[in-house]
């Protein structure tokens, strides 16, 4: 135990949790850590040049590392701009420790300068949060903060600390292994039940994987086991957005991603199938479509660490509380004791089945040799990245699916992407903590035009820390989705999607001290994209695209997945599109 | 397919289901903010309150007891139990409803104003239901009635007539019936 400031404490906390990063902007109410952070070299602070970059590069930091993201911002508005941040977190389980200044204890409820109530508006978008008023108090908050952040279910835990209590003085005491006194994650599934999954397991005919971000957030463990399980089995596996990655897109059992924007495969899979094995995937309304006919003929298990994401949209049958990891590894051991067998011929048809699904080529686009097709030039991005240590963050829209259906993800933690809440803006300072994390590695954000700008202004944190991050612009010149949504939906009447006078990337991109590129005609793209690999500092990449180009296949307006709507290049099925369908696209 | 869902990319919603009511007991840390986060979870998430009451209960262990009247489908009840035992500071969830057989008593204060046969009728029907007075003075008295909602309910449409002024009510609190505690 030794005496110092609430400001040391929350250095010293910062490092005995092994923080060597930690994201921020300096105000008022946290001057007394900044000073802190000055007369240190154990925590390296980030300058970002606005709160809601800070949050992002922290979750790109912690979704790409796996460890917690760390941010500090100053009272009143530091505190307000991180909302979206935490927000964002708290939907894709992302685990942050955010610190916050405050005014000082005897001003709090004055409405003193740069006062808010943090932790009142912080409460709804926080996985917990701590407003620490005496100094006492503030080692046991520090480091509770952490555990809960990174343990069970991950999300943001802010910790609001008002300024006399960073001037205060008191004992500090080191991280030791704590029991909270109600918050206790369950960790092992239920063996009953994990024996009676197995079985179910082994006696299905039409059987599928459906997993989600979970098993990402579960680490290496769960990714390596769900591989196993699924090679064991030879059962078909698709996934969430979230959970791209885990399993190795490049392996013939994948059958892409599904939901929304998912390919026919995986969409047909999951209505026909009778079994769906859900592993940390929470069945969110972007996957399901219409829930009354969502997946009708089907027994459904659900391994979840969270129990409130079980029977809270879809009934399920067999529900198991637990890490994905423990679970995965401990299904695999009882299937390999059980001597368990799938039911070859069952699963044969099955796969053939899925073959016929495949063969629509759900994915398919009309290519140009005049105009770059977005599909293409993710395409290619990803033939000319595949080979190297490459990490992809993206913004929200189009370009996001486009992404997703495009670009192969063979590991888990490369993929990191709004999900949840579907923040535009998300990616760009996202990279920066990516690249910050793996200052050797390809670090490319996949952007459109109009998310890139709602946070535009990190480039210049880029350029500050040597960032060499690649922000890809599909340029389409609208708000995609919802140009697409309003084609669809509301009459081909275009109100306020087009994206009016946008600025010259090229010269934006030297404004930053970045290196500009432009691309406007197919033939040059992969000269550009190389280009772009090799200079040693931020891109800003403008690959101007066909503009009218939609996102498909697509699951329209609270259809069911065997209502799947399919583009013009894609083999066509006459019964997948209803009259009402027709009249809408 | 109806007409909201050709306009929304949101499924639209299946609930069919039958809404019943529960009686949920949440033993909380005594910490600040705690009913905040427990309130604002029901807000945040459309669920309803028919009624809530908070007191600390094990004062060495700053533990609360929260009593939560609330209504929805099964499916919506179960979802509120879960959330509620996210909560970090919340240890136990307990559904006094089905779990247990359950005592459930409420207490309130009824303000009643008249002279003469009024009066007295409001004195007769008080001492039908045992309710007691607390309160008097030559025109009024408070009664304090303690019993189930209902009679609470029924008492009060009694005084309805009789010069009711006002009501002061605790909501429910409720414990299980036996020897064993929660």
């Amino acid at each position: 135990m030794t005496e110092m400031t609430g400001a040391e404490m929350v250095i010293a906390a910062l490092a005995d949790q092994g923080v060597a990063h930690i994201f921020g902007y300096p105000g008022g109410a946290v001057l007394p850590i900044y000073d802190a952070l000055f007369q240190q070299d154990k925590v390296q602070h980030i300058l970002v040049r606005h709160e809601q970059g800070a949050v992002h590069a922290a979750e790109g930091y912690a979704r790409s590392t796996g460890k917690v993201g760390t941010v500090l911002v100053t009272s009143g508005p530091g505190a307000t701009n991180a909302v979206t941040g935490l927000t964002d977190a708290l939907c894709d389980s992302i685990p942050l420790v955010v610190i916050t200044g405050q005014v000082p204890t005897h001003l709090i409820g004055n409405d003193a300068f740069q006062e808010c109530d943090t932790v009142g508006i912080t409460r709804p978008c926080t996985k917990y949060n701590y407003l620490v008023k005496s100094v006492a108090d503030l080692p046991r908050a520090l480091h509770e903060a952490f555990h809960i952040a990174a343990s069970g279910r991950p999300g943001p835990v802010v910790v609001d600390i008002p300024k006399d209590v960073q001037f205060a003085k008191g004992a500090y005491f080191k991280p030791k292994e704590f029991q909270h006194k109600g918050y206790r994650p369950k960790l092992d599934g239920d063996a009953s039940k994990i024996r009676e999954a197995v079985e179910m397991m082994a006696a299905a005919k039409h059987p599928l994987f459906y997993t989600g971000g979970g098993v990402i957030n579960s680490g290496r463990a769960a990714s390596e086991s769900l591989r196993e399980l699924v090679k064991l089995t030879g059962f078909p596996i698709t996934s969430t957005l979230m959970g791209l990655g885990a399993f190795p897109a490049a392996d013939p059992q994948w059958l892409g991603m599904l939901g929304m924007h998912g390919t026919w495969e995986a969409n047909w899979a999951m209505h026909d199938c009778d079994l769906m094995i859900c592993i940390g995937a929470r069945f969110d309304d972007r996957i399901t479509g219409r829930l009354d006919a969502f997946s009708p003929g089907s027994k459904k298990i659900h391994v979840d660490i969270d129990p409130s994401s079980i029977n809270k949209n879809v009934k399920v049958d067999l529900p198991i509380v637990g890490d994905c990891a423990h679970v995965l590894a401990e299904m695999l051991r009882v299937w390999r004791e059980s001597g368990a067998k799938p039911d070859k011929k069952a699963l044969d048809a099955w796969w053939a089945q899925i073959g016929k699904w495949r063969a629509k080529n759900s994915l398919a686009y009309r290519n140009s040799n005049e105009i770059i097709k977005p599909q293409y030039a993710i395409q290619r991005l990803y033939e000319l990245t595949k080979d190297r240590d490459t990490y992809i963050t993206t913004e929200v829209g189009q370009h996001q699916m486009w992404a997703a259906q495009f670009y192969q993800f063979q590991e888990g933690n490369r993929w990191m992407t709004s999900g949840g809440l579907g923040t535009m803006g998300y990616g760009l300072p996202a990279s920066v903590g990516v690249q910050l994390a793996h200052p050797n590695s390809l670090v490319i954000d996949i952007a459109g035009e109009a998310s890139v700008l709602m946070t535009m202004q990190e480039m210049s944190t880029a350029a500050q820390y040597d960032l060499p991050i690649k922000i890809f612009i599909l340029n389409n010149q609208y708000m995609g989705m919802v140009r697409q949504w309003q084609e669809l939906l509301h009459g081909g009447r275009y109100s306020h999607s087009y994206s009016e006078a946008l600025p010259d990337f090229v010269k934006l991109a030297e404004a930053y001290h970045a290196h500009g590129i432009r691309c406007t005609h197919p033939g040059e793209l992969d000269d550009k994209i190389r280009e772009m690999i090799e200079v040693q500092k931020p891109v800003i990449f403008d690959c101007v695209v066909d503009p009218a180009e939609n996102c498909f296949p697509m699951i329209p307006s609270g259809r069911a997945h065997n209502e799947m709507l399919l583009g013009d290049a894609a083999t066509r099925v006459e019964d997948a599109v209803t009259e009402e369908g027709k009249m809408l696209v | 397919m109806n007409t909201t869902t050709t306009t929304t990319h949101y499924p639209a919603s299946t609930k069919t289901e039958q809404i019943e009511t529960r009686t949920l007991c949440v033993l909380v840390d005594n910490e600040p903010g705690v009913l905040a986060r427990v309130i604002g979870l029901f807000s945040g998430r459309g669920y309803n309150i028919d009624s809530l009451t908070v007191s600390e209960t094990e004062h060495q262990k700053h533990l609360s007891r929260i009593t939560i009247v609330t209504r929805g489908t099964p499916m919506v009840l179960e979802q509120i139990k879960n959330q509620l035992d996210r909560l970090v500071p919340v240890h136990r969830v307990i559904d006094l409803t089905t779990a247990n057989p359950a005592i459930q008593r409420e207490l309130a204060m009824v303000k009643v104003r008249g002279t003469g046969d009024q009066r007295m009728e409001a004195l007769r029907l008080a001492d039908a239901f045992r309710a007691r007075v607390i309160d008097a003075t030559t025109e009024s008295f408070v009664f304090e009635i303690t019993g189930t909602s209902d009679k609470i309910e029924s008492f009060i449409n009694l005084m309805l007539p009789v010069g009711l002024v006002e009501v002061s009510r605790t909501g429910v609190v409720a414990i299980t019936r036996g020897p064993e505690g929660m």
